[in-house]
């Protein structure tokens, strides 16, 4: 929690009638309050209010970051923030449900649930603040960590490849898939419209580099210094099929865009037609 | 199945017109519970199948769409609790079946249920253990795994079903009681109640109770500042005018993660004790020759179906004997056990499919009467006659 002089100062933030600032508990420097504001800019020029909307997050620091809404909002257990909002958009689906969590919450641990909940299409939005790192745990090795990157677990460097994320989830199903970098919050947004829109599930990874464990031990520089070089690395393109998605470190190329935007029907639609037919058999 | 169940929504539909001609249908105690479920108004249901629970989830599968309700078959059983957990928060009434290594894994959710005070139901069909163990075949053995499942400082209501009647009885009677006090209750059945049938009465001789609403505006609202006497906080849901923010870590009122040792000792008392104070509610058992007894059976679920034949034989006998037939496990009813004390009665046995497990509870009222057990590890109710010859022993 923020001391308190600096509270008073974030009570003239612009989104603070739907934020909830004292529960904000980030590193300077960190991209996911970026994740947040964008998130909330985007519900409030849809004039969403929190009786159309709930957040679900996971453990870890991105999974505190669902009580910073004021909101319907769920700090769940670890891995299972996507079967918990599965639940929520069933038993509601007029609910706009949204799941921010990390990469080794939606990977690692919540890997099995990521890939089931995009092969059914249930119309939810996941946005993974990908850090390639267990920030809150003290930096250890992530399943998103790439070759020979050191971290608190492998300190003779990581000897397991990574998961591309997006192509992870495009073979699993999702019928929306991007890439962007925290700082490019325009195009975040943009992404972030679509899924709201998109009657199926939504799979957006943010790029967010944890200079404090990842930063530090692999000596890539404070928080500025890291955006930097992750900027040089992008790649925007926007006809890249996701396989091609590029996600390499040591060549320096980060490809980043719309990698999926394809209309299927989704669960819970297929669910309601089901419900119908079932009930006017019987009659 | 499909035949059975047609067979018995036609008498069920029937039934409903009239009441007092209410008719018995011949069912398993897993439709049972299903029906019970149904008769609750649970319109939410998240499982993964295991053996001897899965027909819960076949009939649920069927039965829930044409009541307007949601059915999905999970990835497994931690998305299946985790699933219910979030349709709970919707305000629908949510349940899931398992078994004992489905139990397992849906521990950790459990605790997460206690902590965001989420009412729901789960079924565990015991089978034998530990591990895989005989999936096909019965036990009591996970007596403690539904008391002790997660980990931390929680109290948890169970209940014991002993016949298919009371398969749709107690899930009812589980509904009620985690809307009224907001957690996961469970209800401890068995592989072979689960599979046998029996006649049922699917009967609507019963209330309803809903869980509290918020008693004060959105402004004001905080979602675990409880303003009654009974420790329980009005709950709100998603997709309504309140929000609010409910987390596993230890939090205060207003839902802020607080890592004080104030706040945790606050939050737990009052987590455990909304159940504590329950007790005379929640815990029901059957008794019989209580009053002049000095020997006393004190059984539950399947196993306790052989005890009233070998009481009655060994009264016959001219010996002072009683039985106590526990239809809920937890939390532990202390009360009973001092009844039984301050009656004079000397000696309680326990009998359990077990190597004895709900012994060591009763072995606490030590000091009120002599407590020994028959604690067979085993997959099939004992017998009267084995309930007799040892009761013979006894007196």
């Amino acid at each position: 929690m923020l001391p308190q002089d600096q509270i008073t100062e974030m009570q003239d933030h612009p989104l603070r009638d739907m934020l909830n600032l004292q529960r904000f508990i980030f590193c300077p420097g960190c991209l996911i309050g970026t994740v947040i504001t964008s998130i909330t800019s985007c519900l409030k020029e849809r004039g969403l209010t929190s009786k159309d909307y709930a957040i679900v997050s996971g453990i870890g620091c991105t999974g505190r970051s669902s009580g910073c809404f004021k909101a319907p909002a769920f700090h769940t257990t670890h891995g299972r923030a996507i079967p918990f909002a599965t639940g929520l958009k069933l038993a509601n689906p007029k609910l706009k449900v949204i799941v921010l969590s990390g990469d080794g919450d939606l990977f690692a641990i919540g890997g099995n649930h990521f890939i089931h909940a995009a092969r059914r299409n249930i119309e939810i939005t996941v946005l993974c603040v990908n850090n390639n790192v267990y920030g809150m745990t003290g930096g250890q090795v992530a399943p998103t960590t790439h070759i020979g990157d050191i971290t608190s677990t492998t300190p003779y460097g990581n000897m397991e490849p990574p998961f591309n994320l997006v192509s992870l989830a495009a073979a699993s199903g999702a019928t929306y898939v991007a890439r962007w970098p925290g700082y490019d919050t325009l195009r975040l947004q943009r992404s972030i419209f679509k899924s709201l829109d998109n009657e199926g599930f939504s799979f957006i990874e943010v790029l967010a580099p944890c200079f404090i464990q990842y930063g530090t031990k692999n000596r890539l520089g404070d928080a500025v210094e890291m955006l930097e070089w992750l900027r040089r690395q992008i790649k925007i393109r926007m006809d890249c099929p996701p396989h091609e998605a590029t996600f390499d470190f040591k060549e320096g190329i980060i490809i980043c865009g719309e990698f999926v935007d394809e209309h299927r029907e989704g669960f819970s639609n297929r669910l309601k037609q089901m419900r119908e037919r079932v009930k006017s058999k019987r009659k | 199945m499909k035949q059975i169940y047609k067979r018995w929504l036609a008498t069920s539909l029937k039934s409903k017109k009239s009441e007092s001609s209410l008719k018995p249908i011949l069912t398993s105690g897993n439709y049972a519970s299903a029906e019970g479920a149904i008769a609750s108004g649970c319109l939410f249901f998240a499982g993964y199948p295991i053996t001897p629970s899965s027909e819960i989830a076949a009939y649920m599968s069927r039965r829930l769409p044409e009541v307007d309700g949601t059915f999905v078959q999970m990835e497994d059983e931690l998305a299946s609790i985790a699933c219910c957990l979030g349709a709970s928060y919707t305000g629908t009434k949510a349940m899931t079946a398992t078994s004992g290594p489905g139990l397992s894994l849906m521990a950790e959710n459990i605790g997460l249920g206690v902590m965001l005070e989420a009412p729901m139901v789960i079924v565990t069909i015991m089978r034998g253990g530990p591990s895989t163990g005989q999936p096909t075949n019965a036990s009591q053995s996970d007596v403690y795994q539904t008391r002790y499942a997660s980990h931390g400082d929680y109290e948890i209501i169970v209940l014991a079903p002993s016949t298919v009647q009371e398969m749709y009885d107690l899930t009812i009677r589980a509904f009620n009681l985690s809307e009224k006090y907001r957690t996961p209750v469970i209800v401890a059945s068995d592989g072979i109640l689960g599979q046998m049938m029996e006649p049922v009465y699917f009967h609507s001789d019963f209330e309803l109770i809903e869980r509290k609403k918020p008693q004060v505006p959105p402004e004001k609202y905080k979602p675990f500042e409880a303003l009654d006497d009974d420790l329980v906080p009005g709950m709100a849901v998603a997709g309504t005018d309140y929000y609010f923010y409910v987390t596993g870590l230890t939090h205060d009122e207003e839902g802020n993660p607080q890592m004080t040792p104030e706040a945790g000792e606050m939050l737990i008392k009052r987590l455990c004790d909304k159940i504590k104070n329950g007790r005379p509610e929640i815990n029901d058992w059957e008794e019989k020759y209580t009053d002049d007894a000095e020997i006393i059976v004190l059984a539950y679920g399947i196993n306790a179906r052989g005890v009233p034949e070998a009481v009655e034989k060994v009264r016959q006998q001219g010996h002072k004997v009683g039985y106590v037939r526990l239809k809920s496990l937890w939390p532990f009813p202390d009360e009973l056990m001092e009844k039984l004390g301050q009656r004079g009665i000397s000696k309680v046995i326990v009998s359990e499919m077990n190597y004895g497990m709900l012994i060591r509870e009763v072995q606490r009222f030590r000091h009120l009467f002599e407590v020994s057990g028959i604690s067979i590890p085993t997959v099939i109710p004992f017998s009267p006659k084995l309930i007799y010859q040892r009761l013979l022993k006894e007196v």
